[in-house]
């Protein structure tokens, strides 16, 4: 992996996390270095796809939901910021000026 | 009274009542509150301790006993105990109370364990040395220069270091097993889906798995028996007669994947893994050359599936819904700013790592690519054990090293070589203590790790116990 395929503030930006320079000068060493390093599985030849025996089927019905509310106030109760029983976020769709 | 104690002696003398719970929770508090100040084995000690083993002794009296009642046992700090602080030790989550209990802590309630406290980590378990906790590095118990592995390595410290009876870890790349070997205690991975992951703080979610770390294999197995079993909020937990139809005969060949052993291991740790072989064989089991061709791209595979899933989970901690939240004048804003301020590097450098893997144009050549060779890992694994009925290597390929030793990312990484390769296929294992190894005056510890097929943990004990007694 050459270090001019990996760029961290777009990488960054994907995963929401503010990076200062030096950070970003940084990763951009070691980041290529670890992938070039997982590169080696390029080595291990096909592979294998055969997962059928190792899947469970573990869907259940849509049903039986536990009471309504009993678990509200313990949620509430973790978030940093609540208005009622809701938590509050930024505004996310402003009104056109 | 508690000096050289394990969970199966301490209940015998708490049923004939020559000492209390109440006792064995102080005598253990006497000594975390004499040495911890050094170790730092716990973000917190519990203050309700006592309470705890009064009650515990209120069940003994009335005979309601249980093999972990009034047992004080250390919790890693990524496992939700209802109404306590837990953090991963990570900055992100100072603050946050647990809004429920995990499912292995309401399995402990029941039974009237002693929740002692909450056990140091690398943060989100990311590390093998506890150095990347947001609260200071453990140090370990037989040379508090150095390490004491990790990412459990708080529970294990806490364990060599006579703090408790027992602890929990959670074990994603080798997290329990391989701090159990540089602290020189038990360290148990059971097989996948066996314990349930519900209220563990997720990292790697096809990999994560609650085990055990105590001072003996028999005591390993009271803690995993207590903790398994079914549950429903875990999609991913086995049902309880999984294994009821495979026969598993007593384990009499053990095999060794020689070509594996070869390159970058310690000569006196490789050493002393050949003698404990030697010693097996006198035991009466046959030692086997197997070949596992895939096993070297274990620790690239890992490194891949490790990260991508982790840069999933992690997307939670957005400073909406639980922990730290810095304001900003958008909701990108407060993504943002907030863990900016609330990862360490480590978890950064994970999560611009999996988010690469995952990213469109890259997925098909690594993500995807791990994934098969994660299931050719599976079938050489799969193949080995049924000529084989255990496979044998050393859990770490050095005893601790020193406290700042290894501050490249890659360097850290390959400390996880002998031990990653089993939460990829799902197999359990255990790392059981083997002797120690000199260095620069100190003994360190050094651990023999056995993997069976899945579902057989009782040849792990079978194993491991003919090891203890030597």
């Amino acid at each position: 992996m050459k270090k001019e395929d990996v760029n961290i503030k777009t990488l960054a930006r994907l995963a929401r996390l503010n990076v200062t320079d030096e950070e970003v000068a940084q990763f951009e060493n070691e980041i290529p270095e670890i992938l070039s390093f997982v590169d080696s599985i390029k080595k291990a030849g096909e592979g294998s796809n055969n997962k059928i025996s190792k899947h469970r089927n573990i869907m259940r019905e849509d049903k039986d939901p536990h009471e309504s509310g009993i678990h509200t106030d313990d949620l509430l109760d973790a978030a940093p910021k609540t208005e009622g029983k809701r938590i509050k976020v930024k505004q996310v769709i402003k009104r056109e000026s | 009274m508690i000096e050289n104690l394990t969970i199966e002696k301490a209940r015998v003398s708490l049923d004939k009542g020559e000492f209390s719970a109440l006792d064995l929770a102080r005598g253990y508090l006497e000594n975390i509150k004499n040495k911890d100040g050094e170790i730092n084995a716990f973000l917190e000690v519990f203050d309700d301790v006592e309470e705890q083993a009064k009650r515990a002794d209120k069940m003994i009296e009335k005979r309601d006993i249980h093999p972990l009642t009034g047992i004080p046992i250390a919790i890693k700090d990524n496992i939700l105990i209802k109404g306590r602080n837990v953090s991963a030790a990570s900055k992100i989550l100072e603050g946050y109370k647990a809004s429920y209990d995990a499912d292995v802590i309401s399995k402990l309630k029941q039974q009237g364990a002693v929740f002692i406290g909450r056990a140091n980590m690398d943060e989100f378990a990311m590390g093998g040395s506890t150095e990347n906790s947001a609260f200071g590095v453990t140090k370990n118990p037989h040379d508090i220069s150095r390490v004491p592995g990790g990412s459990s390595g708080g529970s294990a410290a806490a364990v060599a270091a006579e703090f408790c009876l027992g602890a929990l870890g959670s074990d994603t790349g080798g997290s329990v097993r391989q701090p159990a070997a540089l602290c020189g205690v038990v360290g148990l991975k059971s097989t996948y889906g066996t314990v349930s992951r519900s209220g563990l703080i997720a990292m790697g979610s096809s990999l994560d798995q609650i085990g055990p770390l105590t001072k003996t294999v028999g005591d390993a197995k009271i803690i995993f028996d207590a903790i398994k079993g079914y549950d429903k909020k875990d999609s991913t937990s086995l049902p309880n007669d999984f294994f009821s139809d495979t026969k598993f005969p007593k384990p009499k060949t053990i095999g060794v994947p020689r070509n594996f052993l070869e390159k970058g291991v310690d000569k006196d740790v490789i050493e002393n893994f050949n003698e404990t072989l030697e010693n097996l064989e006198k035991n009466g089991f046959e030692i086997k050359d197997i070949p596992l061709p895939k096993l070297e791209y274990a620790l690239a595979v890992y490194y891949i599936i490790m990260p991508a899933e982790a840069s999933t989970n992690l997307a939670r901690f957005d400073g909406i819904r639980y922990g730290l939240s810095l304001d900003g004048e958008t909701n990108d804003e407060v993504y943002s700013k907030t863990r900016r301020v609330g990862f360490g590097t480590e978890v950064r450098r994970r999560i611009l790592l999996g988010t690469f893997v995952l990213s469109s144009g890259y997925v098909d050549a690594y993500y995807r690519k791990a994934d098969s060779v994660r299931n050719s890992i599976r079938e050489d694994m799969d193949a080995a054990l049924h000529n084989v009925d255990a496979i044998a290597m050393p859990t770490s390929p050095t005893p601790a090293f020193k406290i700042g030793e290894k501050n490249e990312p890659l360097s850290m990484y390959t400390a996880d070589i002998f031990t990653v390769s089993v939460n990829l296929t799902g197999n359990p294992a255990i790392s059981v203590p083997s002797g120690t190894v000199e260095r620069e005056g100190s003994n360190l510890p050094v651990g023999f790790q056995i993997i069976t097929a899945h579902g057989n943990e009782d040849a792990l004990f079978t194993i491991g116990e003919d090891i203890e007694k030597g």
